[in-house]
């Protein structure tokens, strides 16, 4: 069955059964990887994402449920990790092995949306349902007051929409890789980025030796 | 490596990037195959060593050989090469190594992550590779300049000529000498800086991977995709040891986007376009298991076996000091307790994965493996080939603690690959992957001690009975029916006893067993600090004191042990309801202690830890920021397992499947860590998992002095409190 919502700033169709989790959708068929799978059953918050604005694990979200709405996916939280709650992971080293950490992201910029300064019980609520198996809690909460810190104002909070990501404008019936920021590089490898653990391109890619760094970093 | 190899090395490089053939050094640069024309770009690259590559474009790669789990690895061990190598460290580029004997884990002889070895392990061949290179670098810039080598020196990528300092643009960038290093022969003998020397080691460096796992680029094993990729799930027997009678697929194929239905030697995989289709398939198949002998097993019965196997005589005998018997006759009060441990799952948040695509002429593997040297042999086992005729790509790993070191979901991706002719990634689902682990042993320990008329200890016989791993891991490390990771924590027994008896009972259960974090310490260290802190408290000693007095002739134990109190402030006040608990043990040649700050709930009987002083001597430290980290981690870890962890068995398989079943530790639960580096010169010892086995000790004091309650089983159970 069609459905169409806006995923990352992007009007998007996909031809999938009714039920099909939204997650499988993201990863699968949209080929939106950052998103994780952690258990099926909205229990550990590693598949978190935005519908409207709203927290949501997309494992028991099904797709059927998104149509005309809006998702952002960590890949679209911000064009160049931008965003206070990524600018504050980075600077407190929070990720460990970082599987977690796409769904801590979205659940703590959500967060902040609501509660600009939030308490520690606050933080607390909203984040208790993202587990962390590596244990990486305190870095969460100080990055969380840090981001909170460095939100100047809660209108820079807006989701930036993936300009570059792609050029095809609006798509129907997309094919995997076309949402998925590997191919147009709208995020750029930063120096020092592990560089290796290549995403396999299925977008055709270049081979200058600058865009083969940009490529593997994704 | 001489010149010559090296240069073989770098020919046989070029004919195969001119073929654009994927091989073992190919795989260094090229992991997504590129082709020819980037591979020969690539090839202009100074590759003094099987860890450093510096392309003429000043790029510095580095080729981690250990497994990235979240420890920090790649960070760490990049540190250990820039120190020496002297290359711009905001430039570093690090890339996974392939499997190759060049990668042998210098301390288990095989290529792999575990043992928290990667840093005690590689810290002496990584500076010395680095030193190497920049040695290359400086002769390379002296012969272009003319001039003695010793006038030159390097720093942030460049080879400056010291002598004429003033002309700031007599600097060669290691990118403008890689070529020319590329010819000079390897040094085998480098001097090596003195640590007080050191830039870099030491310091708190942010990891190289931040950014990455900020934003959801890193790649995981589950995350690889590759051109015409099928997904698969395994349906299993819920019984360890059963396997299929018989099944029927004709539904399972009819779900949409299902290919095939095949039978592995674990099961039947069914094979579709995506992972929800193929889980839908498998809710669909219809098998008939052969449960096999342990179909009737329960937890009960496990508890019995164990029991009995600690009540024995004739255990395996893992320390024996003095003479127990004389020392109980000598005594002036004897104690006994039971102490017991459950079997544990991993639960690594990213669950069992593994792609492979096994061709006629070779196969490639891209797992989230911790043990490469082993998933490259059973991978040719499966796939009908040679060794090298597998690459295996090592992605993220999201979490391993011991469970990634298995080659059970990389024999599932080989087999289904070779059957279905194509690419298959096979995904675990949360319940496949808690119901079908290698478990940290349930252990039994009995425990006996005397005590002198001053109320200090005489006599210490501990008889531990459980499962062994290394009897199916590693068989030969098993001698004379001792399995030394099952008592480790306890056969090395810090404390000045004179008389110590410490025997094991190998006890089979039917349930598989491996190595979870920490492995024998994390239940053997709950034991011995339990059951030493009743001896304090049965001589009417504080628990801090009487670790000192015994540990007099421990100097580390006993530096972790002061600094630890010290900074908890043991002995001082604590807010209304609040008490602590010690302890510390040696692991992975570290020496952690630890103090629990914790309340009970009164009406509940519900802990909470709200604040753990730890203090830890890992001998040289590479990166404070990390040791903290993985510090709290460890903590978290081993909170998580004395708080709620437990698996159960009925009916031969695992009660628990998902996380409302198997708890973890959440952020309104953690405590406040606080973490404090003992300053030392000692060679540099582990750190991902010695922190972990206090925990479980220190909150249980914890427990006892805040309600006298002992608690003597994991995981704490409120309403025994």
């Amino acid at each position: 069955m069609p459905f169409e919502f806006v995923i990352n700033g992007r009007q998007t169709r996909v031809d999938v059964p009714a039920n099909m989790p939204l997650l499988w959708v993201i990863r699968d068929v949209l080929n939106l990887r950052g998103t994780k799978y952690g258990c099926g059953m909205a229990l550990c918050g590693a598949c978190t994402v935005h519908i409207d604005g709203e927290a949501t694990r997309s494992c028991v979200t099904p797709v059927s449920e998104v149509a005309g709405k809006k998702v952002t996916t960590i890949e679209g939280l911000s064009a160049d990790l931008s965003h206070p709650v990524q600018k504050a992971w980075i600077e407190l080293d929070v990720p460990q092995c970082g599987y977690c950490q796409s769904g801590q992201i979205m659940s703590a910029a959500a967060l902040l949306v609501k509660k600009p300064r939030p308490t520690d019980a606050e933080v607390d609520d909203a984040m208790s349902g993202n587990i962390c198996r590596c244990g990486t809690y305190q870095r969460i909460r100080e990055a969380i007051h840090r981001a909170a810190q460095m939100q100047v104002a809660p209108a820079r909070q807006k989701t930036p929409p993936m300009k570059k990501a792609n050029r095809q404008g609006e798509i129907a019936g997309v094919t995997p890789g076309e949402l998925a920021p590997n191919g147009g590089t709208n995020v750029p490898a930063r120096p020092g980025s592990a560089a290796g653990r290549a995403r396999t391109p299925v977008a055709p890619q270049t081979t200058s030796a600058v865009s083969l760094a940009t490529g593997v970093a994704q | 490596m001489s010149s010559a190899t090296m240069k073989v090395d770098r020919r046989e490089f070029l004919q195969s990037a001119a073929a654009g053939v994927t091989g073992l050094v190919i795989g260094f640069y090229l992991p997504n195959r590129l082709g020819a024309r980037a591979a020969a770009a690539e090839a202009l690259t100074f590759a003094p060593n099987a860890w450093i590559r510096i392309g003429t474009d000043d790029t510095v790669t580095l080729v981690i050989d250990k497994s990235e789990m979240g420890q920090g690895v790649s960070t760490s061990l990049s540190m250990l090469i820039a120190e020496e190598l002297e290359c711009d460290w905001k430039k570093i580029r690090t890339v996974f190594a392939p499997a190759a004997k060049e990668y042998a884990n210098p301390i288990f002889g095989m290529q792999g992550t575990g043992g928290s070895t990667s840093v005690r392990g590689m810290w002496t061949p990584l500076q010395k590779a680095g030193a190497q290179a920049r040695e290359m670098l400086i002769t390379a810039a002296a012969e272009r300049w003319g001039v003695d080598k010793g006038v030159c020196r390097a720093e942030d990528s460049q080879v400056i000529h010291a002598q004429i300092k003033e002309r700031p643009n007599e600097r060669l960038s290691y990118g403008s000498l890689a070529e020319a290093a590329g010819k000079l022969p390897v040094p085998s003998d480098v001097k090596l800086k003195d640590p007080k020397e050191f830039r870099i080691v030491g310091k708190a460096m942010k990891r190289l991977d931040s950014a990455d796992k900020s934003c959801g680029r890193s790649e995981f094993g589950i995350d690889v995709r590759q051109p015409g990729m099928l997904h698969a799930v395994v349906a299993r027997c819920p019984v360890f040891g059963g396997k299929v009678a018989s099944f029927n697929a004709d539904k399972a194929k009819a779900v949409p986007g299902v290919k095939h239905a095949l039978q592995i030697s674990s099961g039947v995989a069914v094979v579709a376009d995506n992972t929800w289709s193929a889980m839908q398939g498998r809710e669909a198949l219809e098998i008939k298991w052969e449960e096999g002998p342990n179909a009737a097993l329960t937890s009960a019965a496990i508890r019995k076996m164990l029991e009995e196997g600690a009540s024995k005589p004739g255990g395996a005998v893992a320390r024996k000091e003095g003479d127990v018997t004389a020392g109980f006759a000598g005594a002036a009060k004897k104690i006994e307790a039971v102490y017991e441990a459950p079997f544990l799952a991993h639960a690594t948040m990213e669950p069992m994965n593994c792609t492979a695509h096994v061709r006629a002429d070779g196969c490639d593997v891209w797992a989230p493996t911790q043990f490469q040297g082993l998933a490259q042999m059973m991978a040719a086992k499966i796939a009908g080939l040679k060794p090298e005729q597998v690459n295996i790509h090592t992605t993220y790993l999201g979490g391993g603690f011991g469970r990634r070191a298995e080659q059970d979901f990389v024999i599932e991706a080989v087999e289904i690959s070779k059957a279905a002719g194509a690419p298959v990634q096979v995904t675990w689902s949360r319940e496949d992957d808690m119901q079908h682990d290698f478990y940290r042993p349930a252990s039994y320990s009995r425990f006996e001690a005397g005590l002198d008329a001053e109320g200090w200890p005489v006599a210490w016989s501990n008889r531990i009975a459980c499962p062994s791993i290394m009897s199916r891991f590693i068989p030969g490390a098993v001698k004379d029916g001792l399995d030394e990771s099952s008592v480790e924590g306890a056969a090395d027994l810090p404390y000045a006893i004179p008389n110590i008896f410490v025997d094991y009972q190998l006890t089979e259960t039917g349930i598989p067993v491996g190595f979870w974090r920490s492995v024998g310490h994390s239940q053997n260290a709950f034991f011995s600090e339990c059951f030493l802190d009743e001896l304090a408290a049965a001589s009417g000693k504080d628990p801090y004191e009487f670790r000192r007095r015994l540990l007099q002739k421990a100097p580390r134990h006993l530096g972790v042990l002061e600094l630890a109190a010290t900074k908890a402030g043991w002995g001082e006040a604590l807010p209304a309801g609040r008490y602590r608990g010690i302890a510390v043990l040696k692991s992975f040649e570290s020496y952690v202690a630890e103090v629990a700050e914790v309340s009970v709930d009164k009406k509940s009987s519900g802990v909470r830890v709200h604040r753990v002083v730890c203090a830890v001597d890992c001998g040289r430290t590479v990166n404070p920021l990390t040791i903290e980290a993985q510090m709290q981690s460890a903590i978290v870890f081993g909170m998580t397992a004395a708080l709620k962890g437990e698996i159960t068995i009925n009916k031969g398989r695992v009660e628990q499947g998902n996380f409302d079943e198997y708890q973890m530790l959440r952020m309104n639960e953690m405590p406040k860590v606080e973490v404090h580096i003992m300053p030392s010169d000692q060679p540099a010892s582990g750190i991902g998992e010695p922190g972990t086995p206090p925990i479980a000790p220190a909150v249980c004091n914890a427990i006892f002095a805040a309600t006298g309650k002992r608690i003597r089983r994991l995981p704490i159970r409120p309403e025994e409190i």
